[in-house]
């Protein structure tokens, strides 16, 4: 079937969701989910959103433009940070005028927190810059947002899995879906297609990513042909509970919480002496398996312990209940008495499919890609650079989902329609039946596990040439592989099974390009650290990746970056 | 340690009615019920289907039925069950799909019908003010996820009066009527005061048992019972 919409957004998340708010007041917009959309991955954030609000202590977007790019290791592009630091206050008041039920000051405006990398006067100490409501702020927001896309009546596709996406000579016409409740093919003709799917951590082992984020948006981006974006910058969140990999938020160190290693030592003194346990994500990750490497981990294990203890049990019923409660059901310990162990989880993807300020697609030239638009996770703006401050990813998703939304809606004036390819969906109807035909007994699962260890063995925190090679040599025979892939359940009615085998080769293809992205980039920047090359090289790499399919495999080329305030200094805290 | 599963299946597709079959799964205490779902669908039995995604009690898409009572399978371990074999089912009150998989249209209707989002006109320039007491109003209402529990838990629903709005809404209709920033609290008690709105809760207690949030549901439908008599 063929469903018609001028605009259709693929994901429900905080991205697609306020670019759906602006654009639906001009346009028919329809909203594709493969869950329903309160479950999207946005509700897992935790501990806050930015701005510069100053309701707990004097702040300036100015200082929080610069903790950005100082977080990012001078990658974000300044144009980009800069819209992202100005227009944060806005959005925390449009958010709380629709809804959000924001923690509050004495005085009763929004509350604010302290979080990794944000700092007053350009570096002098933290600063409460964190918005939140207890440690649940991304829920809440989802939530909201949610409201008033029902209060608009917004089509919503739900438990819809994207398949492909159509682009003909050039120009987005739409995408094919698949009904997961039906086990039917569709084909959504649009004028628009904006792309809000998320991250990918899913390529890796231990991660605070849910089952759903594997990356299929940014997958597709790349069969057809744009470049995918300093993909080598993965996000390792420090504090995920050991084994589990369930994210502990930041929001416990801003409230004072501090990472011990076996010899009781706060660590972080001698790797940030400025601000301590409040360093970005990149290297309290790094400082936390430096302790382990060196035999400090507890109990000689591959872990530290976070230890909330000193806060005293009604400040963490207040502030941090959900990480109280995650701590006493899968651990079965009271954080109020004891330390939470943890080591670094995978969290986030700094890297995505290539836009500008608005969202729009950038092909391999560096044009713009006609109707194609991309928010959120999956795309890389860059205002992260290569590594993301703790809280500017909910800000991210709802100041580009809004711009992205709001562009959607001016263009529309001018776009008309253009037919979709022939038959669109029977290459995919083939696909499916073919997972279903095949007695091969090779199941998705044993290679996504194989893929997932190698990813976490090879390609965390700590990286290095002959890693990275193995990992990419095994990575093709994996690939090989896949097209062997069948499944047991032969069915059309919510087949888990299909809709398994089908996200592994997005999951299998983007752990290829970020393999091929951190071999490339030899240099440490960031998240991406080799220890092969560990010093920061602005001379030859202050630029940014690109990794585009070509017929002879993944072919890397590089683009500038947009330094306008700030020039790059050494990054010390 | 080796755990057995029996598990409620049901192929609309080539099942004239319900069956249950029997699993055995290696696991550790610590594992999540979710784990070994996950297991047996992996490496032995593909046909098997439930939703999941977050996997640790936020996203609300994995509520079943685990030894009769409703929870999270993400938010239940192996070691808290003892019997001889772990009974896994759809979450009662609602149509089963397809194995563990509940249709949930009926369930999001009842939320859309409440309005699930804030009332108020004229917005300042920043924010409005709210102090940290009337926040704490409506504290318990926001940590709900929207995974059903407990309205599929709700007694009267499944013997008294299958139209009862039941826990969820009230809960989400809870979050707004508490809320000092919304205007139209009156509007949304009225709307909830009809034989098959606030009403038909009888404090079984049900719903606030089974909540993975911890939120005291009945306590909240007390709540909207109490404003709705004091405004008459």
């Amino acid at each position: 079937m063929i469903f018609k919409h001028d605009a259709v957004i693929v994901g429900a998340g905080l991205a697609g969701l306020r670019a759906a708010l602006e654009a639906a007041d001009v346009a028919d917009v329809a909203v594709v989910s493969k869950v329903y959309p309160t479950r999207s991955h946005s509700g897992a954030a935790q501990g806050g959103i930015g701005a510069a609000l100053g309701n707990e202590e004097p702040d300036s977007w100015e200082w929080h433009m610069y903790d950005t790019v100082k977080g990012s290791d001078y990658l974000a592009d300044q144009d980009a940070a800069e819209v992202l630091a100005k227009d944060a206050a806005r959005a925390i008041y449009e958010l709380e005028h629709m809804g959000v039920p924001f923690s509050r000051t004495a005085e009763g405006t929004i509350a604010q927190r302290a979080f990794g990398g944000h700092t007053r006067n350009f570096g002098e100490g933290p600063i409460k810059r964190a918005c939140y409501a207890a440690d649940r702020t991304g829920r809440v927001v989802m939530d909201t947002l949610f409201g008033q896309a029902e209060r608009r009546g917004m089509k919503v596709y739900s438990e819809f899995q994207l398949l492909d996406l159509l682009i003909r000579n050039g120009r987005a016409v739409g995408i094919v879906v698949y009904d997961v409740a039906k086990g039917e093919v569709h084909t959504i003709h649009a004028r628009t297609v904006l792309l809000a799917t998320g991250g990918f951590g899913k390529v890796y082992r231990v991660t605070s990513n849910c089952a759903a984020n594997t990356g299929d948006g940014v997958f597709l981006a790349n069969t057809a042909g744009i470049p995918l974006q300093d993909m080598e910058f993965v996000q390792f969140h420090p504090t995920g509970i050991y084994g589990l990999g369930v994210l502990i938020s930041e929001a416990a160190r801003g409230e004072g919480a501090v990472l011990l290693n076996s010899e009781g030592q706060r660590f972080m003194e001698q790797y940030a002496p400025t601000i301590k346990d409040l360093a970005p994500r990149d290297m309290v990750s790094r400082a936390i398996m430096t302790e382990v490497e060196q035999g400090r981990g507890i109990g000689g294990k591959d872990y530290v312990n976070l230890d909330v203890t000193h806060l005293g049990k009604e400040r963490i019923t207040e502030r941090l209940s959900d990480i109280a409660s995650f701590s006493k059901i899968y651990l079965g310990i009271d954080i109020s008495e004891a330390p939470i162990p943890v080591c670094p989880t995978c969290h986030y993807m700094m890297g995505g499919i290539p836009t500008n300020v608005d969202g729009q697609v950038l092909d391999a030239g560096g044009s713009i890609v006609p109707g194609l638009y991309a928010a959120g996770e999956c795309a890389c703006i860059s205002v992260h650079g290569a590594n993301r401050l703790g809280c500017n990813s909910l800000l991210d998703l709802v100041v580009f989902g809004r711009r992205a939304g709001k562009k959607i809606a001016a263009e529309l004036k001018a776009m008309d329609w253009v037919d979709v390819p022939d038959k669109p969906e029977a290459p995919l109807v083939e696909k499916i039946s073919a997972f279903k035909s095949r007695k091969s007994h090779l199941k998705a699962f044993r290679l996504r596990a194989d893929m997932q260890r190698l990813m976490t063995d090879r390609c965390s925190v700590f990286r290095t040439k002959d890693d990275l090679e193995a990992a990419l040599k095994a990575i093709a025979q994996l690939k090989d592989q896949y097209g062997e892939v069948s499944v047991d359940d032969k069915g059309a009615v919510f087949n888990t099974d299909v809709l398994e085998a089908l996200e592994l080769e997005s999951l299998l293809t983007l752990a290829e390009v970020t393999l091929v992205s951190a071999l490339a980039r030899e240099e440490s920047r960031g998240a991406h650290f080799r220890q092969d090359f560990p010093e920061r090289d602005d001379q030859n790499w202050l630029k940014h990746t690109l990794v585009r399919k070509t017929a002879e495999g993944p072919q890397v080329s590089f683009k500038p970056v947009t330094i306008t305030r700030f020039q790059p200094k050494p990054r010390t805290y | 340690m080796q755990v057995r599963f029996r598990i409620f299946r049901f192929d609309p597709e080539k099942d004239s009615a319900p069956y249950y079959r029997t699993y055995d799964v290696e696991a550790e205490p610590f594992e999540r019920i979710l784990d070994c779902l996950n297991r047996i669908k992996w490496e032995q039995d593909g046909t098997l289907s439930f939703r999941h995604s977050c996997a640790h009690g936020v996203c609300g898409s994995d509520a079943v039925r685990i030894n009769g009572v409703c929870g999270l399978a993400c938010q239940k371990l192996v070691k808290d069950y003892h019997t001889d074999e772990v009974l896994v089912e759809p979450i009662p009150n609602f149509r089963p799909v397809k194995d563990l998989i509940v249709d949930l249209e009926p369930f999001f209707e009842t939320v859309a019908m409440i309005k699930p989002y804030l009332e108020a006109s004229d917005p300042p320039e920043k924010e409005r003010l709210q102090s940290p007491e009337d926040r704490k109003k409506f504290d318990d209402a926001v940590r709900c996820i929207l995974c059903a529990c407990c309205t599929a838990s709700c007694p009267v629903i499944t013997s008294e009066n299958k139209r009862f709005i039941g826990p969820a809404a009230l809960v989400q209709a809870a979050r707004r009527i508490f809320d000092s920033r919304d205007e139209q609290r009156s509007e949304r008690l009225n709307q909830l005061d009809y034989p098959d709105g606030v009403w038909p809760c009888k404090n079984y207690f049900e719903c606030t048992r089974v909540c993975p949030k911890e939120i005291p549901v009945t306590k909240l439908i007390n709540l909207i019972k109490r404003d709705l008599t004091k405004s008459k």
